[in-house]
């Protein structure tokens, strides 16, 4: 790609055509695991959409540098060290956070997502468009995690939001929104069999939603022709 | 040929090795100091949560005993622990000791148990389990109340043959759905009763040891 890179078509390829979630099916180990909560998925959609968007501007800049023999070895270590950092930083930071979310921080350096942008995306792009897929896909990601948080969160205990104090400071502890008094749970919600669940009913909506566009367009590229014959006949339109 | 290429890859390799360790050894030295007292803040925060600091005048993360060591078998720990002490005016108010249940529905359920020095407990806190969410998950204060059950209960109120869940006959109340988490929670701090119990003259020896450390304690709080 050039210079003059599309930069709708990336961004659209990151949250939807090609959503690392939703379409390649990316990353599914942490999608599954910490989505229990609104928090848990933000700080967790957080973690990646940052390592994802400096490890692309990293590989980038580098790219011309790096041959070919050694570029996966290389890309890893720069995923692995933006990891660590982010990791030592929530840890710092956020610290409840980082004890709830444990072993899926660190975890990010296998995000097949993230090596897969470097590798196909970044390595062979200048650093403006690297940065922006980067930027949209983990978008694409987070919003993925978002849904499925607050799905299984509202499903499985009654709230939203609860506890986004552990993520944005004090100031969000009086977030949680509690629709129902007394809600009894819905335990399945919570377990894991729910965020696949969850997940899969997330899929099926976007392929839904992707068939109707599919048959609008048709549709609309035959109304298209018929409109413009009736413009030609009426004339007076605007 | 080969030979240069292979030079040069493990240069640019070594290089790149080099780079992010520096980077990261930065990014350690930076967070070094808010790690530590944020670590340091969760772990006080437990605490405090069940000596509440009107009833202490010392710091409670720092005044500490290890846990003997033919006891540990006794309260489920694996290694060495500390066990925290609460003074008011360097006498002992309070300790609190930490246990594992080994026998949760799914691993180790790791707690901290308060004892006042009258034996009674001042309150128990669950720091980390891995129970079924939404049903063991109960003995979580953020989930349920049920921790506080155990406040002002001893070795004698309820009976010791009391101290169990009320399935199995005892005292404390199960969870619907889940019997098994609470109790291996209920063995586990009658457990650590027992061990208070046995142990009363270590834990709560007052005068030496305590007046001096606390006269420490003043002293390095007093200068400026």
């Amino acid at each position: 790609m050039s210079d003059t890179a599309d930069y709708g078509a990336i961004s659209k390829n990151g949250l939807w055509t090609n959503n690392p979630a939703l379409v390649q099916l990316l990353g599914l180990c942490p999608l599954l695991a910490v989505t229990g909560s609104v928090v848990n998925a933000m700080g967790l959609g957080l973690a990646t959409l940052l390592v994802i968007t400096s490890s692309n501007i990293i590989v980038s800049l580098i790219r011309k540098g790096v041959s070919d023999a050694v570029r996966l070895p290389v890309f890893v270590m720069i995923i692995a060290a933006l990891t660590t950092c982010i990791e030592l930083v929530m840890r710092a930071f956020t610290y409840e956070l980082y004890t709830i979310l444990g072993i899926f921080i660190p975890l990010i350096v296998t995000n097949c997502a993230i090596l897969g942008r470097a590798d196909a995306f970044a390595s062979k792009n200048s650093v403006l468009p690297s940065a922006v897929d980067g930027l949209t896909m983990g978008f694409g990601f987070m919003l993925v995690l978002l849904t499925v948080g607050g799905v299984r969160e509202l499903l499985g205990n009654g709230t939203l939001f609860d506890d986004m104090h552990l993520l944005l400071g004090e100031g969000a502890r009086g977030w949680t929104w509690q629709p129902f008094a007394n809600y009894p749970g819905f335990l399945v919600a919570v377990l894991p069999p729910g965020a696949f669940i969850v997940t899969g009913f997330l899929i099926a909506l976007k392929n839904s939603v992707d068939a109707q566009l599919k048959k609008r367009e048709a549709a609309s590229g035959t109304e298209a022709i018929k409109g413009s014959k009736r413009v030609r006949t009426t004339g007076n339109i605007g | 040929m080969f030979g240069r290429s292979i030079g040069k890859n493990s240069l640019l390799l070594g290089a790149f090795a080099l780079v992010t360790a520096g980077v990261l050894a930065g990014t350690y030295q930076l967070t070094r100091e808010q790690i530590a007292s944020s670590e340091r803040a969760a772990a006080q925060q437990a605490l405090l949560e069940i000596i509440p600091k009107e009833r202490h005048d010392n710091d409670l993360l720092a005044d500490t005993l290890p846990v003997p060591e033919d006891s540990r078998d006794q309260l489920g720990l694996d290694a060495s622990a500390d066990i925290h002490l609460a003074r008011q005016d360097g006498e002992v108010t309070a300790i609190i000791v930490p246990a594992v249940a080994p026998d949760g529905y799914s691993g180790d359920i790791r707690m901290i148990v308060g004892i006042n020095r009258d034996g009674t407990v001042a309150g128990m806190r669950v720091l980390t389990h891995r129970e079924t969410p939404g049903l063991g998950d109960k003995v979580e204060l953020k989930k349920s109340d049920w921790v506080l059950g155990f406040n002002g209960k001893s070795l004698g109120n309820p009976e010791p043959e009391q101290w169990q869940v009320k399935k199995d006959g005892g005292h404390f109340d199960q969870f619907t759905g889940a019997t098994i988490t609470p109790r291996a929670v209920v063995n586990q701090v009658r457990k650590v009763l027992v061990f208070v119990d046995n142990h009363r003259e270590l834990l709560f020896a007052d005068p030496e040891t305590p007046d001096s450390e606390s006269a420490t304690d003043r002293l390095e709080a007093s200068t400026p």
